[in-house]
């Protein structure tokens, strides 16, 4: 063996999950390695494969709201929202200002209770325990608030087709209030601990970087998108519900790299505690729900509607055939399809920094598997 | 809405917002214990959608430039989609890229219309972030047809045909890597499609490997 080094090392092929804790669920992963080097992977998903899509066209419109809280279901809220907004256009009735402000309330005290919930477990997989611990305790308070507001702390099932079902409660806007006042400074604890680590930073700098150029290629949006330098956010370029209202800034990075979309999600956070601030001093006082009939059957038509989710454009192509049940309710994902800038991402890296990837991902496999 | 609003309690039916008015049936029919049957017999002459034409320079340079390519371009909702015929649909959408920004392949997926010649609707739908501006592509196909992949174009293209070829079985001519995305890969059948009932699965393929005889 005169040519080969000491080490010599042939291709491996390694397969990682569907059970393994860094994969944030069922997502499995199979890498051709050199070494350490990463040639290559391929993502296995559908472990979490429900046929949300089948089951849509089997419900009337009013049926199949919970489901979709079933898909990211770290941040049902959003998913409601833009689930409620599509069928909303297909009704051609617009949810009343009251309803607006709540529901922009609530979406961003879910955007918080999602990005929390991404750093505590991202830190948790580059090594860092105490995080979790902080951000857990944070999200709780946000999870209360739901569970105030319409009983449930996960998969809330918070609004209506053309509204809101329940009324704030009494101390809501206390509630909420305190919550933007705690908040701030827990997220100075969060980036005291993190952002100056030499150890993240060598963890995250120049890991799994993306460009702006990238992105756009693989349909990559989200903070993903943010961190590369592409100043883009469906609340403000297509605002609904409201958000032209309220005053906030996109934050953005230029580098797309690991740490980038740290940033990038950390200042988020803040912004999006601002956008409740100014919603909750100004929430409208009327009706909760608009004009909408009791059995809804949707002209003829179709629309496709997106939001600004936690994890990038999350949209709803619906299509009603003039009957009580979708004809046709298909989900555009975001997880699924930054997922796919998986392999781009990692390949020629470190197998170590798969972990990182993943977790700067912020997949959920619910709404990958659908 | 919420489920506790029982579709034939009310008395007198909505009218008020109904918003493309249905004429709704007579009143008198929803008396009471009737739930089950009202989607039962399809209204007269099958409903269509009340787009209307989509003027803009946009449609008209994409109209100039494929011809008959492009069979209509309309507007619904106030989104803006085009029908084309489905060897035009990938020019199409690389034509958008390279001439006219649309840079952003947001989704593909399809719908299945089973009693049409034409089965399948595919659709994109392209985002262009200069202009901050979304179209819908459309094209029908017949079972069967492949269509060709626009990976070639736009590189996301590539998972979300596959799972179109996943849930309605068409196949894309020239995809680099076809194969089952969320079903398992030895799985029978179209889940999306019509034809596939809500119950139905795969009986061997549960049988096999999950070693009992039916899931439900």
């Amino acid at each position: 063996m005169p040519d080969s080094t000491f080490l010599d090392s042939t291709e491996l092929v390694l397969n990682m999950g569907p059970q393994h804790p860094s994969t944030h669920g069922v997502l499995r992963v199979i890498l051709k390695l050199d070494g350490e080097k990463i040639l290559g992977t391929d993502c296995v998903i559908g472990y979490l494969h429900r046929g949300v899509e089948k089951i849509a066209e089997n419900r009337t419109w009013a049926q199949f709201n919970p489901y979709v809280d079933r898909m990211d279901y770290v941040a049902s809220v959003s998913n409601g929202l833009g689930y409620c907004l599509a069928v909303e256009k297909l009704l051609q009735v617009e949810a009343p200002a009251r309803a607006q402000a709540v529901r922009v309330i609530l979406t961003e005290l879910n955007r918080i209770a999602s990005h929390l919930l991404w750093l505590g477990t991202h830190a948790l997989d580059i090594g860092a325990i105490t995080p979790v611990f902080y951000c857990m305790r944070e999200r709780e308070e946000a999870l209360n608030i739901f569970e105030r507001y319409c009983g449930a702390r996960l998969t809330t099932h918070a609004f209506r087709i053309g509204g809101l079902q329940y009324e704030t409660y009494d101390r809501f806007e206390q509630d909420v209030k305190a919550f933007c006042q705690m908040f701030p400074p827990r997220v100075d604890e969060y980036e005291e601990l993190l952002t100056n680590n030499r150890i993240w930073g060598g963890r995250l700098k120049g890991v799994g970087v993306l460009t702006a150029e990238e992105c756009k290629e693989y349909g990559v949006t989200g903070p993903l998108l943010r961190a590369a330098g592409v100043k883009w956010d469906l609340r403000k370029a297509q605002p609904y519900s409201g958000y032209e209202k309220y005053d906030f800034e996109i934050p953005t990075r230029e580098n797309g790299d690991t740490y980038d979309r740290y940033i990038v999600r950390m200042q988020e956070m803040r912004q999006a505690t601002r956008i409740i601030e100014q919603a909750v001093e100004s929430i409208p006082s009327g009706p909760i729900m608009g004009k909408v009939p009791k059995v809804l059957k949707p002209p003829v038509g179709e629309a496709y509607v997106s939001i600004e989710a936690p994890k990038g454009e999350l949209g709803y192509y619906v299509v009603s055939d003039g009957t009580t049940q979708p004809y046709r309710c298909r989900v555009r994902p975001p997880s699924f399809v930054n997922l796919q800038a998986l392999d781009r991402m990692v390949r020629g890296g470190l197998i170590a920094d798969i972990v990182a990837v993943i977790g700067t991902l912020d997949i959920v496999l619910g709404e990958v598997d659908r | 809405m919420a489920d506790e609003q029982q579709p034939g309690g009310a008395g007198t039916p909505p009218g008020t917002g109904e918003a493309a008015g249905q004429p709704a049936k007579p009143p008198a029919a929803a008396a009471k214990p009737v739930p089950p049957k009202p989607a039962a017999p399809p209204p007269k002459a099958p409903a269509v959608m009340a787009a209307v034409p989509w003027e803009s320079d946009l449609a008209r340079e994409v109209k100039e430039r494929f011809g008959d390519g492009v069979k209509a371009t309309s507007t619904y909702a106030g989104q803006n989609f085009m029908v084309v015929a489905p060897d035009a649909a990938v020019p199409i959408l690389e034509y958008l890229k390279l001439e006219a920004d649309f840079d952003y392949l947001v989704d593909i997926t399809a719908v299945d219309w089973p009693k049409r010649p034409d089965r399948f609707d595919l659709v994109y739908i392209v985002y262009s972030f200069s202009r901050n501006e979304r179209v819908r592509i459309k094209t029908a196909i017949p079972d069967g047809f492949k269509p060709g992949t626009a990976v070639d174009v736009h590189l996301t293209a590539n998972w979300l045909e596959r799972e179109v070829f996943d849930m309605f079985g068409i196949e894309f001519a020239g995809h680099p890597d076809l194969r089952r995305i969320l079903m398992p890969e030895e799985w029978q059948g179209h889940p999306l499609r019509k034809d596939y009932s809500i119950l139905q699965q795969d009986q061997r393929w549960v049988r096999e490997n999950l070693g009992i005889e039916s899931g439900q």
